[in-house]
């Protein structure tokens, strides 16, 4: 009763004009951000950001969380269209999108994408309403050790369940570690890693810096090498009776689509694990389960289903660890945390007492959101179509000016700027050699959480290990962490076995 | 909400602006000296913490009363305890828009660390706003109301009593020495990032006592998680009457953090003046004296050579500490 009270106050703040305006205004950002090539939520709400700082702060999380909506929803579109995903989060959509498009069924795959992400969307809200208060009452149990079994964990799904390169994934964190040490240590207070004694380098390394010239210069450098300026496109045809008999087909899939929502949401309250896992995992359990699972990648509904579902709904549950304990489960939630530290807001347990017009206006915009980027999907596919044969060369050169403006707004300092080229022409590079970059983004938004959590458990126990395997909250996650990191390796000695088996 | 809306218009103003005025003339100083450009107001600390929400305060202030005809242009730079902060007002390209927030850091980070090279005498006195108050702090449920009981306690427990504070041979740790020091206790000092980390640990349990300022166990105090055992103060607060000072427990032993407005070295003396009276002004003002009150913040109005004296004064003494800390 007392949460239902509190959603209805929420709704009341959300269908403020300004709130609801910027709810709509961030959702049609997003879709187009997410839709673009190269282009996604981390893009959409790091560039965004600075904007935000003009508005008052519920209205600023609002905007930016409607954003990160749309581009959940938008992401899928490209993937499908283009072959190329809109964004990490899209990723698995392309496996059978793409073939659907290519068999002259883009529709059905798009709609399909939309309303997965709907129902993937509801499915997360409604469990966020439910069970947030409850998490934020336990969160200040959670000490150092517990801080540090939670980054170990978040690590751990990215070297466990990341799919890319495990060699690569843990050289892209250890990188992103390294860049989260500059600047002084905490505990001793000596300064470190100073590199060429450069004032820059007094103060830790701005993961905003990181994220835009990853994901905006280099993506962009990265697609212009690509498409050569010319992404090709696949025709998509729209008609009433199509949209009608597709809403049918999508009815039998409503089983993936329940499994991918619980699936994403849980792993997108896992710190850090966000979701790209959540909807690569969706879509391999979607597979495992199914009657037959070889239509997969051929062009099966149930394909794009799972993972939008999942994406979704971990873009949810994503922000509940980062409103609760002030830790984000995702590199876009990373951004938002930012943000709040800068809007003046200290995420945490005391959030949900001190700023309840905050977190419940969100909460309340999050079900706007959904429902307005439902019915601008589905209504502005045709425009989505038109937009993406806009030539690259002439978003490239817009794209760059705002990577520009977002890196040098939050310190003013020319410093940060260099920095970002630097980063950007690094991190097309590293991506050349296949390097996954989303680990080193979040390894330098975790590290400066990791490393004085580890170091100040230790000088509690003083060097002893035992209680992060011993106490009640720490030693459990301890545990699944490390298996997680043992997975791999599990997986491929059962192969091995297998295949020998099999050659018997 | 309605204040940091203006805030952050006028801070998005404020960097507009900034454009506008660097292309203007310099005007030629006339009787009076006044900004002919928005003002650099730097925080030698981190978005949060009590330093930064004074000075947010104090831009407010002088913004919404026009008492500046330029704005002030806040920013933070927390890096390496303040010395990041100390090297931008050194090197400033323009002393006479350059003005800063500064606390006890500002003493200890120049000695800790000489090789930044930084001299406050070189520095320009503006203001000391305020002082601000230590208390020691407990969990509720410790069941400790005194601080008879919290020597006892702490002595029991030994090397595993923890007490989390803001940083490395900083103000916290210098007040934790003391009580090792007077009540032969052996309790392991911790770290943290910042006094509102700090009070988590205590309100979560997972440390047994700190030295909050007010402002930073505010929350948690108001909640009923944590209690106030003793004040480093020389008088008792009026918003914690039942915790006694140090001194009238006969343990000379009194604390308190500056909050200083300072100006670039090599700032004009005209520019020092304006600085000075506008700040004087600010310190007169009800919305200061409000939140002095509730922050319990102490002392009074300090500026030019009583300041210069002031900060001589307590770098002598945070010398000494440091050094009987063996940090220097």
């Amino acid at each position: 009763m007392e949460i239902f009270q509190h959603l209805m106050g929420g709704f009341l703040i959300a269908f403020e004009p300004l709130n609801l305006g910027l709810v709509i205004l961030g959702v049609v950002l997003g879709l187009f951000i997410g839709a673009m090539p190269g282009l996604g939520s981390v893009n959409g709400v790091a560039i965004l950001l600075p904007v935000t700082f003009l508005v008052p702060p519920t209205s600023a999380i609002i905007f930016l969380a409607a954003i990160y909506y749309g581009a959940m929803y938008g992401g899928a579109i490209s993937s499908i269209m283009l072959g190329i995903p809109g964004a990490s989060t899209a990723v698995a959509t392309t496996f059978d999108g793409r073939p659907l498009a290519l068999s002259g069924n883009a529709d059905k795959a798009l709609i399909a994408a939309a309303v997965a992400s709907f129902f993937g969307g509801t499915v997360s809200i409604l469990l966020f309403t439910g069970f947030a208060p409850v998490l934020a009452s336990i969160a200040l149990d959670f000490g150092d050790f517990e801080i540090f079994a939670l980054m170990l964990l978040a690590f751990a799904t990215f070297i466990g369940l990341g799919g890319d390169d495990i060699p690569k994934t843990i050289f892209s964190i250890c990188i992103g570690m390294v860049f989260s040490a500059v600047g002084f240590d905490i505990i001793s207070g000596e300064p470190r890693l100073v590199f060429l004694d450069l004032p820059g380098f007094s103060r830790p390394i701005n993961f905003l810096v990181l994220a835009i010239g990853i994901y905006g210069i280099g993506e962009m450098l990265w697609t212009i090498e690509t498409t050569r300026g010319s992404p090709t496109m696949s025709k998509a045809v729209l008609s009433v009776e199509r949209v009608l008999s597709n809403l049918r087909e999508l009815l039998s899939t409503w089983k993936t689509a329940v499994m991918a929502s619980f699936l994403g949401y849980f792993v997108g309250i896992l710190p850090a694990a966000g979701a790209t896992p959540g909807s690569l995992m969706a879509y391999g359990v979607a597979k495992l389960t199914s009657k037959d699972p070889s239509k997969f990648g051929k062009g099966e509904v149930a394909g794009v289903v799972a993972p939008e579902a999942a994406n979704n709904a971990a873009s949810t549950g994503s922000m509940l660890p980062m409103l609760t304990l002030g830790i984000p489960g995702s590199p876009t939630t990373a951004i938002l945390l930012g943000g709040m530290v800068i809007w003046g807001l200290t995420p945490g347990p005391r959030l949900f007492v001190e700023q309840e017009e905050f977190v419940w206006g969100l909460i309340a915009s999050l079900y706007a959101a959904n429902l307005f980027a439902v019915l601008i999907n589905i209504g502005f596919i045709p425009l989505f179509l038109w937009v993406l044969k806009t030539p690259f060369t002439i978003l490239a050169p817009m794209i760059f000016v705002l990577c520009l403006v977002g890196g040098f707004a939050p310190t003013r300092s020319l410093h940060d700027i260099w920095l970002m080229l630097i980063f950007g022409i690094g991190g097309y590079l590293l991506r050349k050699l296949d390097y996954p970059l989303a680990p080193a983004v979040l390894a330098i938004v975790l590290g400066p959480i990791a490393e004085p959590a580890l170091r100040q458990s230790l000088l509690i126990s003083d060097g002893s290990f035992a209680p992060f395997f011993t106490r009640p909250i720490a030693g459990p996650i301890t545990i699944i962490a490390l298996l997680l990191i043992l997975l791999p390796v599990f997986k491929y000695g059962y192969q091995r076995i297998k295949g020998r088996g099999e050659t018997q | 909400m309605q204040i940091t809306k203006r805030l952050f218009l006028s801070a998005a103003l404020a960097a507009g602006l900034s454009f506008a005025g660097a292309s203007l003339p310099e005007t030629a100083a006339s009787a009076a000296w006044e900004p002919v450009k928005p003002i650099e107001f730097v925080i030698m600390a981190g978005k949060g913490g009590g330093a930064d929400k004074m000075a947010r305060l104090l831009q407010a202030v002088i913004q919404e009363k026009g008492w500046a005809s330029k704005p002030l242009n806040p920013i933070n730079k927390p890096g390496g305890s303040g010395s990041e902060a100390l090297l931008h007002l050194k090197g400033a390209r323009d002393p006479d828009h350059t003005i800063m927030v500064t606390l006890n850091s500002f003493y200890t980070t120049p000695l800790r660390q000489p090789k930044i090279g930084i001299d406050i005498a070189t520095f320009t006195p503006i203001g000391r706003m305020a002082e601000d108050t230590f208390l020691l702090w407990v969990h509720k449920d410790s069941g400790i109301k005194t601080i008879e009981d919290f020597a006892a306690a702490a002595k029991t427990a030994g090397n595993s009593w923890i007490m989390a504070g803001t940083g490395k041979l900083q103000e916290d740790q210098l007040l934790t020495d003391f009580l090792n020091a007077s009540y032969g206790l052996n309790m392991k000092y911790i770290p943290y990032k910042g006094g509102g980390k700090v009070a988590k640990q205590l309100a979560g349990k997972h440390a047994n006592s700190t030295v909050n300022n007010p402002s930073e166990q505010e929350g948690f105090y108001a909640n009923g998680d944590t209690v106030p055992i003793a004040a480093f103060t020389d008088n008792r607060l009026e918003m914690f009457p039942n915790a006694p000072t140090f001194k009238e427990m006969g343990k000379e032993f009194v604390y308190y953090m500056q909050r200083s407005v300072v100006g670039a070295p090599g700032m004009s003396a005209e520019a020092a003046a304006y600085y000075q009276a506008l700040f004087q002004k600010v310190f007169d003002s009800e919305e200061w004296a409000k939140y002095r009150k509730k922050k319990s913040l102490q002392g009074d109005f300090l500026s030019g050579q009583a300041l210069m004296d002031y900060w001589m004064k307590e770098r002598d003494i945070h010398k000494a500490m440091l050094k009987k800390m063996g940090a220097l």
